[in-house]
């Protein structure tokens, strides 16, 4: 066979294979889009972190804004979840004489997974959908543009400034909650018992070691930065009509919150193999 | 002091002293996919005066203007900003560029979260870093009086009525002492009382100030009122550029859709 043919042959199978991406049709086209514009972004933001003007002032305030006006929706929860955790478990381990075993294995459920998993989930809807609203409404009513016109890098500001405060609030507002889950499962088991609260904490941490904390503080981080970067990548990139913010702040929970379950299941094989 | 500021500060009064022109607009071509937006615009805008462009929805004025400074990259031709090329500046050249100009967004653009004083200090400690707390103070408080809404510094912009959030967006803009101003339809929205105060406010700034200035508007009245010179654009190039009273007198049809 000649090297033209050979040659024409690959220009054929080269071609064909073009076409065949083409006719997968506009969807795959707009997804290779947000792709190549989801990574930019993320080139954006890494590159603003370590800039000399780092806007302090407004990183402080993102993290009074995720932080402290969480709080209350994660005491909730985090209470909530170790109460119900208690409830629900305490009449099988009855029925196997393990009552004494309870609130060892609410706190292992709760710092290992629970508590991350929910916080991070509870998260995703108070501050990714609050991020993906906010950046997006200031897109449509010029107020992005109008920064930039100031002389201002509104990724510098905007963005990074609530990347960098979720990554540093996520963590603690989920150890909060897993503190406020094992006194809430101390209140369970007190509902058809009576256990000091002394004695609850001491039984609770006995089997809670490195390998239950460092991990499930560590996917927090990840959490915290998937939180960050989905609502503002969604609200920075919002359309210029009003319908377009409800959209971002919709279409930011939902990815974040997927974001979140993934990154959980990398991070439970991650530990499985290094515990193993 | 930063580099960008010192550029600021030494160029305002230098810049303002010249006569000629201040900004330069040759064979601007810019397209949307298969729309064409504009497509070889050549203007130019003199140093004090108020040049308006109007011209139907949909052609091209907006993005004239944002092109001017930057957030639109353009296809080819060239803006010539007080002698630099826009399309040649890096992002801190682009920066300095843009302490020299005054943009009024159409919407207003102020920041839902800040109140007014925040929402003036905000490109003021930005731009103008070579004044202390009490000068900028000084100054916001200045440029409140002079669009006269004094009483309105600790507001939150949704306590605003539209005319009183134009004439903040307004002060927000001549706070850092731009040489040169874009109005983007400025009384839009307005009733007439409201959009005649707000051209007056035009033609304040114009005097006090001293800047050179680009009005896009389909306010007849209004460009009656500021204008130096007139341009209209149609189909992407200026259709008609001239004086007030040559518009008037004109017998060109899109003119006189416009003006009777």
């Amino acid at each position: 066979m000649s090297t033209t043919t050979i040659k024409a042959k690959f220009e054929d199978r080269i071609t064909g294979l073009g076409e065949a991406v083409l006719s997968i049709g506009p969807g795959f086209k707009g997804f290779v889009t947000d792709f190549a514009d989801a990574f930019l972004f993320l080139v954006l933001i890494g590159r603003e972190t370590f800039s000399r003007h780092f806007e302090f002032r407004e990183f402080l305030n993102q993290c009074f804004q995720i932080g402290y006006r969480s709080l209350p929706l994660v005491s909730i929860t985090g209470a909530i979840m170790g109460l119900v955790l208690t409830i629900q478990s305490r009449p099988v381990l009855v029925d196997f004489g393990a009552e004494t075993m309870l609130p060892g294995m609410v706190a292992v459920s709760l710092i290992r997974e629970m508590g991350p998993v929910i916080t991070a989930l509870i998260c995703a809807g108070k501050i990714g959908s609050g991020m993906g609203a906010e950046l997006g409404s200031m897109r449509v009513t010029e107020q992005i543009d109008a920064m930039e016109v100031s002389s201002t890098n509104p990724v510098r500001f905007l963005v990074v400034t609530r990347v960098l405060a979720a990554i540093l609030m996520i963590p603690l507002l989920t150890v909060y909650a897993d503190a406020l889950g094992i006194v809430g499962s101390w209140a369970g088991a007190n509902i058809k018992g009576e256990v000091g609260f002394t004695l609850f904490m001491a039984q609770a941490f006995k089997p809670v070691d490195f390998m239950d904390l460092m991990p499930a503080i560590l996917k927090t981080f990840f959490f915290g930065a998937v939180i960050g970067i989905v609502g503002c990548y969604k609200g920075y990139h919002a359309g210029r009509g009003t319908e377009s913010v409800g959209k971002a702040a919709n279409s930011a929970v939902v990815l974040a919150s997927l974001l979140v379950i993934i990154i959980d299941m990398i991070a439970v094989q991650i530990t499985d193999m290094l515990s193993s | 002091m930063s580099e960008e500021t010192t550029t600021a500060a030494t160029s305002t009064p230098d810049t303002k002293a010249k006569n000629g022109p201040v900004m330069l607009i040759k064979d601007l071509s810019k397209a949307f996919g298969e729309l064409k937006v504009l497509s070889g615009f050549s203007a130019e805008l003199m140093q004090g005066e108020n040049l308006v462009v109007l011209g139907k929805s949909g052609s091209g004025k907006s993005v004239l203007i944002k092109c001017i400074v930057g957030l639109l990259s353009y296809d080819s031709g060239s803006i010539t900003v007080m002698g630099d090329e826009v399309s040649a500046l890096n992002r801190k050249e682009l920066n300095v560029m843009r302490q020299k100009v005054g943009f009024l967004f159409q919407s207003g653009a102020l920041y839902d979260s800040m109140t007014v004083r925040e929402n003036l200090m905000f490109p003021l400690t930005r731009i103008r870093k070579d004044l202390c707390a009490d000068e900028m103070e000084a100054k916001i408080k200045e440029v409140l009086e002079n669009v006269g809404l004094a009483d309105a510094i600790d507001k939150m912009p949704s306590e605003l009525s539209g005319g009183m959030r134009k004439r903040i967006s307004l002060a927000r803009t001549i706070v850092v002492d731009p040489d040169i101003m874009l109005y983007d339809e400025p009384t839009t929205g307005l009733d007439p009382v409201t959009s005649d105060e707000i051209s007056s406010l035009i033609l304040d700034v114009q005097k006090k100030y001293r800047t050179s200035s680009i009005i896009i508007t389909h306010d007849i009245k209004c460009a009656r009122k500021v204008a130096d010179r007139i341009l209209m654009i149609n189909d992407g190039k200026v259709h008609l550029m001239g004086t007030p009273k040559e518009f008037e007198e004109s017998d060109d049809e899109l003119v006189a859709s416009f003006f009777n």
